[in-house]
C-alpha cells in the first residue's frame, strides 16, 4: 500500500493546486455549459497544449506558449461572425496533431505530449499554485458582477446592444477566465482531465438541485469531491491521476440517473385528489 | 424629437446580409401601442431588430430619446434544457421585482426553467420584460403558445400600460393588434 505517499510533503504542493483547479474549473465550466459553450473548453485544451509543446520544442516556459497559443485561438474566434461546434472540433484535431507532432522531434517529446493531453499532477510546483490560487480568486470574486450579465445576454440576446451597455468587458473577462483556465488545467493536470473538470460537476450540478446559485454550488462540490477522492486513489493504487480522475468525474454521472427517478417517482406520486376524475368517454361507433 | 416622443425610425432600410425590409417611417410616443402587422416574411422582426441594434441599417436613421431603456421579447426564445434557472431569477434579469409579478406567473416563479412548458416560458419572458422598468417594450409575437388566460392578462397589461411607457408589437394575428393598438402599421413583403 502506498498510503504513507498521501501525507509526503512532496504531494502538499500537486494537491494544493488540483484542489484549487477543481473549484475553479467547475466554476467556469458552469458559465461555459449556461452560455452552451462546453466544447469551446476542449478545444482550448487541446491548442494550449499544442502551444505548451512548441514551448518546450524552442526551450521557452511551457505556460508562456500554452497562453499564447490559447490566447490566439480566442482572438481567432472573437473574429469569426458565427462560431459553433465545428470550429471547436478543428481547434481539438489541430492541437491533438500538432502536440503530438511536435513532440516526435524531441526527446522527451512523447512524455511531454503524454503528460500535456492525458495528465498528471504530480509535477506541479508553486508558479502552477499561485496561478490556481488566482484563477479561483478572481473567478469567485467576479463571478456575482459576472453571471447576471453572461445569462441576461442569454436570454435576452440584444437586451445590452438596445441599452447602449458596453458588452466588451464582461466578455473580455469571461474570454480570459476561460482561457486561464483551459492553460492552467492542460499545464497542470492535462487537457483531458481539465477537460472533464470542466464539462462534468455542472453537467451534473444543473439538474441536482434548482436555482441559479445552488446549481453553481453543487457543481463544485462535485469537482471537489470528486477530486479529493481522485487524488488518494491514484497514490494509493498506484493509478494514472488524469484517468482515475475523469472516471470519477463520470461516475458521478450517476447521480443524474438518481435524481430523474427521485424526480419522476415524486411526480408520480403527487397528490391528485382535487381532480375529479370523469368515466371515459366511448367513441361513437359508425354502424353506417 | 418631440417631447413625448420616445423612438423615431426615419426613412428605415433594415437586414442582415442584404435589406429585407424599408423604407419605413415610425414614431413611437409615450403611452402608445404601436402594431405592426403583415405577412410572414415582410420584416416585421427585422424591424425590432434594427432598433436594437441585431439588424443592419442599410440607411436612414432611427432616433431615440435618451436616456431610454429597452426590453425585447424576442419570438421562439430558446429553453435550455437543462438549466436550473428559476422563474423568478428569469424574471429578475431585465430589473423586474417577482414580489410584485402578476397573479397568473407566480406558480412559475419557484420553478426552474426546465419544468416549464414552451408556453409558460413564452409567458414569463413576456411579462419579465412588459414588467420591466424600459420605457419602450418591443414584441414579436408574444401570443405564440399562450392559452386564454395568459392572452387576457397580456390584454390587461397592454390596456393598462403606464402613459410614460410604449409597446411595439409584432404579430400576424390582425384581429390582436387591432383590439389591442392604438396605432396599426401594415408591413408589406
Amino acid at each position: 500500500m502506498n498510503d504513507w505517499l498521501l501525507f509526503d510533503p512532496l504531494f502538499r504542493v500537486p494537491f494544493l493546486v488540483g484542489l484549487l483547479l477543481a473549484a475553479g474549473l467547475s466554476l467556469v465550466g458552469a458559465l461555459l455549459r449556461m452560455r452552451n459553450e462546453w466544447l469551446a473548453a476542449l478545444g482550448l485544451s487541446h491548442i494550449a497544449a499544442a502551444g505548451g509543446m512548441l514551448a518546450a520544442f524552442l526551450h521557452l516556459p511551457v505556460l508562456v506558449g500554452a497562453f499564447g497559443a490559447a490566447g490566439a485561438a480566442i482572438l481567432v474566434r472573437s473574429a469569426l461572425p458565427k462560431v459553433g461546434n465545428s470550429h471547436y472540433a478543428v481547434m481539438i484535431l489541430l492541437g491533438w496533431s500538432a502536440t503530438l507532432l511536435l513532440g516526435s522531434f524531441m526527446d522527451h517529446g512523447r512524455t511531454i505530449g503524454e503528460s500535456l493531453l492525458l495528465g498528471q499532477l504530480y509535477f506541479a510546483y508553486a508558479p502552477h499554485l499561485f496561478g490556481a490560487a488566482a484563477l479561483l480568486l478572481i473567478t469567485m470574486s467576479v463571478f456575482p458582477w459576472l453571471s447576471p450579465r453572461l445569462l441576461t445576454a442569454r436570454f435576452f440576446p440584444d437586451y445590452h446592444a438596445a441599452n447602449r451597455i458596453r458588452t466588451w468587458p464582461y466578455r473580455v473577462v469571461f474570454a480570459l477566465l476561460t482561457l486561464t483556465a483551459a492553460v492552467l488545467g492542460t499545464i497542470s493536470i492535462g487537457a483531458f482531465p481539465a477537460f472533464a473538470m470542466l464539462f462534468v460537476p455542472p453537467w451534473v450540478g444543473f439538474v441536482l438541485v434548482d436555482g441559479w446559485a445552488r446549481s453553481v454550488s453543487a457543481s463544485v462540490a462535485v469537482g471537489v469531491v470528486a477530486y479529493v477522492a481522485a487524488f488518494v486513489l491514484a497514490i494509493l493504487i498506484d493509478l494514472p491521476f488524469g484517468p482515475v480522475l475523469t472516471a470519477l468525474l463520470l461516475l458521478t454521472g450517476s447521480l443524474r440517473f438518481l435524481t430523474a427517478l427521485r424526480r419522476r417517482g415524486s411526480e408520480l406520486s403527487g397528490d391528485d385528489s382535487h381532480i375529479n376524475y370523469l368515466p371515459p368517454i366511448q367513441a361513437k361507433q359508425d354502424d353506417g | 424629437m418631440e417631447d413625448n416622443e420616445l423612438l423615431v425610425l426615419r426613412e428605415v432600410v433594415a437586414g442582415y446580409t442584404r435589406p429585407v425590409v424599408g423604407p419605413i417611417s415610425l414614431v413611437v410616443k409615450s403611452g402608445q401601442v404601436v402594431g405592426l402587422g403583415g405577412p410572414n416574411g415582410a420584416g416585421k422582426s427585422t424591424i425590432l431588430r434594427s432598433i436594437t441594434g441585431m439588424a443592419r441599417l442599410f440607411s436612414g436613421r432611427i432616433e431615440r430619446s435618451e436616456p431610454l431603456r429597452i426590453a425585447h421579447q424576442w419570438q421562439r426564445p430558446e429553453l435550455p434544457p437543462e438549466l436550473a434557472l428559476l422563474g423568478r431569477e428569469l424574471y429578475a434579469l431585465l430589473g423586474a421585482d417577482p414580489a410584485h409579478a402578476p397573479s397568473i406567473i407566480q406558480p412559475l416563479m419557484s420553478l426552474p426553467l426546465y419544468r416549464l412548458s414552451g408556453g409558460q416560458f413564452q409567458l414569463l419572458q413576456t411579462l419579465a420584460c412588459l414588467c420591466s422598468p424600459a420605457q419602450v417594450v418591443l414584441m414579436d409575437e408574444p401570443t405564440n403558445n399562450l392559452d386564454g388566460g395568459a392572452l387576457d392578462v397580456l390584454s390587461a397589461m397592454l390596456h393598462e400600460l403606464d402613459p410614460s411607457r410604449a409597446v411595439v408589437l409584432v404579430s400576424h394575428e390582425l384581429s390582436f393588434l387591432e383590439k389591442h393598438c392604438t396605432d396599426l402599421v401594415e408591413v408589406r413583403a
